[in-house]
């Protein structure tokens, strides 16, 4: 329920209610809920199936990365270390 | 297939499309419309998605919104607004109306700032140019290695008539100091949070004083819909998208260069990789320099790799394009390279258009196409990929294999 609370936040924030939503289901595991909850306020998780299956560790540690320096993502070290594992494991080559 | 409601509405909203593009009427998920060679992953997802105003579109990330056009789009020489590709960083897009929009101009170039409405452009002599909008990005899902970002096929471009008015007209009321290096631009859309950087971007004086560099409000002849840019754009003929400046709300006249990371470290390439004219040095490093002006460039839009067709004559059609000098010859090999003939080329839209072209194969089995296109300058595309980490200008000839 936290995590449609917040794409509907960020549906409400984008200023545009597009009647073509996209619905990604991504793979369960550990970290899932981290990622849901630190990613989607700013951008689908479209995203990471989009990047798949073509990065490994060094690769998805980099995207973290940039999300959080670059595009100053609010994600702590616990969840930014469980999101990359989460991506390498589930999304990594 | 399953079929779901979500697949039955999105073929409702294709109705009007359906008598044109049957085949994508009829298609339930976009995978189908992808270019060969993009990562595995995204056929898990994509579908044909449908915006507003919009023909469905291969829709690679609805927030920000990321939608490609499909090789069906790019048959004709001008791409119709309701199925030309769209593209946003940034999530954050408000609905600019025309009543109250405006655009401010100051900077410390400038010595009379002012702010210019939509009215008052429209009463401004206006010019018409035909031009390629085309993504840095576009066949960045075709790089090998794959590059992270958004991974585009060969459908994040089109082409349009662009009608506005010139930025040069709009500067000099403005009065630019000599001084003046850059200017910069920023777009009423931004971040969903504070912190990621706003989407601003810059061009050297040289090229914002440009006669072909417009502040467009119409798009073949109409307004520019929403996720084109509406109610006014930038066009920058020749360059990549990345600086035609959308919902256009501010225009800086710079003795600086601009900061920020949309233009360092994003959008650049390695320096010397290609063999670009057009250089903007007031950004350029040791190492990296912006992108600038689009390599030259062709694409078969008639058939798709693999198509089946009737044994005997088969036109082979697409479009060829560059960074403004304009397409001089494409030339089309069956032979996988070894000996080419060339192609006739088709209406002159101008040097910043698509420049069509067709070629009529003989297919008995099998038979592979492959177009390399030649500009006025006599740059031709390459055979093999210049890799950089951003996956830009992605040239490499085209080969698609028919079989009858």
């Amino acid at each position: 329920m936290r995590t449609i609370i917040v794409a509907t936040a960020a549906v409400l924030l984008a200023g545009s209610a597009f009647a073509d939503e996209q619905v990604i289901k991504l793979k369960p595991g550990a970290g899932l809920d981290k990622l849901e909850s630190n990613c989607q306020a700013c951008h689908t998780l479209a995203y990471i199936p989009m990047n798949a299956t073509y990065m490994n560790a060094a690769g998805w540690d980099a995207e973290v990365a940039k999300m959080i320096k670059a595009y100053g993502a609010p994600v702590d070290d616990a969840d930014a270390a469980a999101i990359k594992a989460y991506l390498t494991k589930n999304y990594g080559k | 297939m399953m079929i779901s409601r979500r697949n039955l509405l999105q073929s409702a909203g294709a109705a009007g499309a359906a008598a044109l593009l049957p085949a994508l009427a009829r298609a339930q998920s976009g995978a189908s419309m992808l270019s060969p060679g993009v990562p595995d992953g995204i056929a898990s997802y994509v579908t044909m998605g449908k915006l507003p105003g919009k023909q469905p579109l291969i829709q690679l990330a609805d927030r920000p919104p990321n939608y490609e056009s499909p090789l069906e789009y790019l048959q004709t020489p001008i791409t119709p607004n309701d199925k030309f590709f769209v593209r946003y960083h940034l999530a954050d897009i408000p609905e600019v109306k025309a009543e109250g929009y405006k655009i401010k101009i100051d900077g410390d170039g400038a010595t009379t700032p002012f702010e210019i409405t939509l009215a008052d452009l429209k009463a401004m002599p206006s010019v018409e140019i035909t031009a390629v909008n085309q993504c840095s990005g576009n066949r960045r899902g075709l790089s090998n290695p794959h590059v992270p970002g958004v991974e585009w096929g060969y459908g994040a471009m089109g082409c349009a008539k662009w009608k506005g008015v010139r930025l040069k007209d709009v500067l000099a009321k403005a009065g630019v100091k000599k001084e003046t290096i850059e200017v910069g631009f920023n777009g009423a859309d931004g971040p969903v949070v504070d912190k990621t950087p706003d989407f601003i971007k810059s061009i050297p004086v040289w090229k914002a004083m440009d006669e072909n560099t417009l502040i467009a409000y119409e798009m073949n002849g109409q307004p520019l819909p929403h996720f084109n840019g509406f109610p006014a754009r930038l066009i920058v003929p020749g360059w990549t998208g990345t600086y035609w400046m959308k919902h256009l709300v501010h225009i800086d006249v710079r003795t600086t260069p601009q900061g920020g990371f949309w233009m360092k470290p994003a959008y650049r390439v390695p320096v010397g990789l290609f063999p670009l004219r057009d250089r903007f040095v007031t950004q350029e490093d040791a190492t990296s320099t912006p992108i600038t002006e689009m390599v030259v460039n062709s694409l078969i839009t008639s058939h798709r790799d693999g198509a089946k067709v009737k044994a005997g004559k088969v036109t082979v059609a697409g479009m060829a394009w560059d960074g403004g000098y304009g397409i001089s010859k494409v030339e089309v090999s069956t032979d996988g390279g070894k000996t080419w003939s060339s192609a006739k080329l088709g209406e002159d839209l101008g040097k910043f258009a698509f420049r069509p072209w067709s070629f009529d194969v003989q297919v008995k089995g099998k038979a592979t196409v492959m177009v390399n296109a030649t500009n006025a300058i006599g740059q031709t595309q390459v055979t093999k990929l210049l890799f950089n980490g951003a996956g830009y200008h992605n040239n490499v000839m085209q080969s698609i294999t028919l079989s009858a």
